[in-house]
């Protein structure tokens, strides 16, 4: 990321921050810095949401309304802060572990509402900060320290999940295409309503190294050979999609009521004005 | 010289040496990226360790060459 958004958007005295050498949470971090930046939003306008996990640290670097809350909570904890303060611009950064295995109930029900939060899923598919247990976001067949002897367990398509249970946008991109990455969490943070985006990204520490690929640089260029653009992927046959996944704006749709206009809405209905 | 290394922060995992399409830079041995032998004059400026490192450890400073 440029130095003047280090500048501006991070905290004095906290760099260099606490991930491993070649974690891709730093590229992440920097690609919502800029979007932020980009949409020309005033960081006191903004909260920054994290639950627990070496991505969840995130929060503490960066400079606007922060909290690190608990393990899978901090969509409760978001859509409170969003209720109470509406035009805030509530920003989630969360694990895959945190947000699919101990907050999946809060992701579904945080989408069925319709709470316009913009989630930032780091999906590294392993618990980094625990020591490589496996996540529901870990692909079959991967080595983690849960499973010496590979998983057999299929994986979530988060964003199949978060759309299901109502999500009004989702997108994917990765920590090595940083400019789509940028431009998604851009759009995600202007739609209005649930957004989720999820930013692929690296572990080399516990993933990489257990799944025999540890090179940061070689996990990045793996993002690149493996991921292809939602325009192509649609052209696309199943075998043709075998191995790979899509990235791009996957869909977005602005036909269902925002759940604090819905909540404003009786607010007004119990104190008798009239809507 | 148009890239500025905050080597304090770089933790040399290498992410800017392999995507540069130039082939300007290098690990050292101290674990640190650098611009590599020969290679002083080669930064097109295009961004690429910039954008993607993870460590906000180097910077490209345009038209400053
Ligand atoms: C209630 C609770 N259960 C378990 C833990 C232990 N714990 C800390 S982080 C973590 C998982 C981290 O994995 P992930 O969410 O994928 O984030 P990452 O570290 O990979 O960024 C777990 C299980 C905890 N802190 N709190
Ligand atoms: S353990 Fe993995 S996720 Fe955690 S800081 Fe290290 S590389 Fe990043």
């Amino acid at each position: 990321m440029k130095e003047a958004l280090v500048e501006k958007y991070f905290r004095a005295g906290h760099l260099p921050h606490l991930w491993c050498p070649g974690c891709g949470n730093g590229t992440v971090l920097g690609a919502i810095v800029t979007a932020i930046d980009n949409r020309g939003i005033d960081k006191n306008d903004v909260a920054f949401i994290s639950g627990i996990g070496c991505s969840s640290r995130s929060s503490g670097y960066v400079d606007f309304n922060t909290a690190n809350t608990v393990h899978g909570r901090a969509l409760p904890i978001a859509t409170g802060l969003k209720m109470a303060n509406p035009k805030l611009n509530v920003i989630v950064a969360s694990g895959d572990g945190d947000c699919s295995a101990i907050g999946g109930n809060h992701l579904i029900h945080a989408a069925r509402r319709n709470v316009d939060l913009t989630l930032i899923v780091f999906n590294n598919s392993i618990y980094g900060m625990t020591g490589g247990q496996y996540s529901p976001l870990t692909p079959v067949g991967s080595r983690a320290t849960t499973a010496p002897y590979l998983t057999i367990e299929p994986a979530f398509d988060i964003l199949d999940l978060a759309r299901a249970a109502g999500a009004t946008f989702t997108a994917r991109a990765t920590s090595y295409h940083v400019p789509l990455l940028t431009s998604v969490i851009e759009k995600g943070i202007a739609h209005k309503g649930f957004s989720v985006i999820e930013a692929v990204t690296a572990c080399p520490t516990n993933f990489g190294r257990q799944n025999k690929i540890a090179a940061p640089a070689l996990m990045m260029a793996w993002q690149r050979d493996h991921a292809v653009m939602k325009a192509k992927w649609d052209t696309m046959t199943d075998a043709e999609r075998e191995g790979k996944f899509p990235v791009g704006v996957l869909s977005e749709r602005n036909d269902v009521k925002e759940y604090t206009e819905a909540y404003d809405e009786i607010i007004r209905r119990a104190q008798g004005v009239s809507a | 010289m148009a890239l500025k290394f905050v080597t304090a922060r770089c933790k040399g995992c290498g992410i800017c040496a392999y995507f540069c399409p130039k082939k300007v830079l290098t690990v050292t041995e101290l674990n640190k990226a650098a611009i590599a032998e020969g290679k002083e004059n080669d930064c097109i400026e295009c961004g690429q360790c910039e954008m993607r490192c993870p460590d906000y450890a180097i910077f490209v400073e345009r038209g400053a060459k």
